[in-house]
């Protein structure tokens, strides 16, 4: 037992040794390839990578990713490096110029006209409540003019 | 009144709508009409060119080789095709530039240190550009790689191959132009 003590003792001076090194470590890789896949295109194949498996495009990128998340790279640098090296089309989203940028302008040009026709109609629809209203009103006056009229008639007769 | 203003805006919407719609056709349609006019036996000047060298931040445009035949050739290093294509293009460059004409690669959509890899161990002394994100080859039409495009001296566009080069196209197509005068 007592020839056992320094192993022992040996043992968990490494274990302690070790653990700050795995606690550095643990944090990398930052991300993974398939966590990527979805949002990276093989713009050959005009598909996400996660759906491009053979192309040789899709190869070279997959495996370009996998060097940068070895690498430790976060999501946000390899999208970076992807977009440095195979340009605008190799992300998922549409660029923000040119006839591309239609895509992010056409809906909100949509919702602005879609809110302006919904406010015109509502404004149509108050301004026809209202004469709906005056022409209810004067008709009821009238009545009421009436009454009091045949009321001063009765009066004097 | 009111109701002529409402049918002017529906109309303008629906217009603005149709010529954004014309707009992506007619860009989609340009290079197929490249396509056209070189089936038909016309040379049509070619979409522009400004692009990076594949080995330094300088820029090169198509005007940097007016009076010379060029063989623009896209390609990729991760493209089977393209590796297959290099022997054809390593020995027909020495007579191209004999006669005043040149191979002019366009890299596209590439990891630019494979790229440049690529052409050190293969020994391609032509000049390559660097076409990041494939804008250059999808203005001519590319599709697959490789694929060519020919410029005679006049800097128009004489010839098209959308696949790999063959000793049969380079006879029939780019030596009679090396015989044209600038």
């Amino acid at each position: 037992m007592r020839r056992a003590l320094p192993l022992v003792a040996l043992t968990l001076a490494l274990l302690l040794a070790a653990a700050p090194a795995a606690a550095l470590a643990a944090p990398c890789p930052k991300t993974t390839v398939a966590d990527l896949e979805d949002e990276v295109m093989c713009p050959v194949c005009g598909t996400t990578l996660a759906l491009a498996r053979e192309a040789p495009l899709a190869k070279r990128e997959r495996a370009f990713i996998t060097e940068l998340v070895r690498g430790c790279k976060t999501k946000q640098e390899i999208k970076q490096a992807l977009l440095d090296q195979f340009g605008p089309t190799v992300l998922a989203l549409p660029q923000d110029k040119g006839f591309d940028a239609s895509v992010y302008v056409l809906p909100i040009v949509g919702g602005v006209a879609a809110a302006g026709a919904v406010a015109l109609m509502l404004v149509r629809w108050r301004r026809r409540g209202r004469r709906e209203h005056e022409r209810v009103a004067v008709r009821s006056r009238t009545r009421a003019e009436d009454l009091l009229l045949e009321a001063e008639l009765d009066r004097l007769r | 009144m009111r109701r002529s203003w409402t049918t002017a805006a529906g109309l303008v919407a629906i217009a603005l709508f149709v010529a954004l719609l014309g707009y992506g056709v007619l860009r989609s349609n340009r290079a197929t009409s490249l396509d056209a006019a070189v089936a038909s036996g016309k040379r049509v000047a070619p979409p522009s060119i400004d692009l990076p060298w594949l080995d330094r931040d300088q820029h090169a445009t198509l005007a940097d080789w007016r009076g010379k035949v060029v063989v623009l050739n896209f390609w990729a290093s991760w493209c089977p095709p393209c590796r297959e294509e290099v022997p054809l293009l390593a020995r027909w460059q020495p007579q191209l530039a004999r006669a005043d004409g040149t191979i002019l690669g366009v890299d596209t959509l590439d990891v630019a240190s494979d790229a440049r890899a690529f052409m050190v161990k293969n020994h391609l002394d032509y000049p390559s550009l660097r076409d990041r994100g494939g804008d250059t080859a999808r203005a001519f039409g590319v599709a697959a790689y490789p694929e060519s495009v020919v410029i005679d001296r006049q800097g128009r566009v004489a010839a098209l191959m959308r696949g790999p080069l063959d000793d049969a196209f380079m006879r029939d197509h780019v030596r009679p132009l090396l015989k044209e005068r600038a």
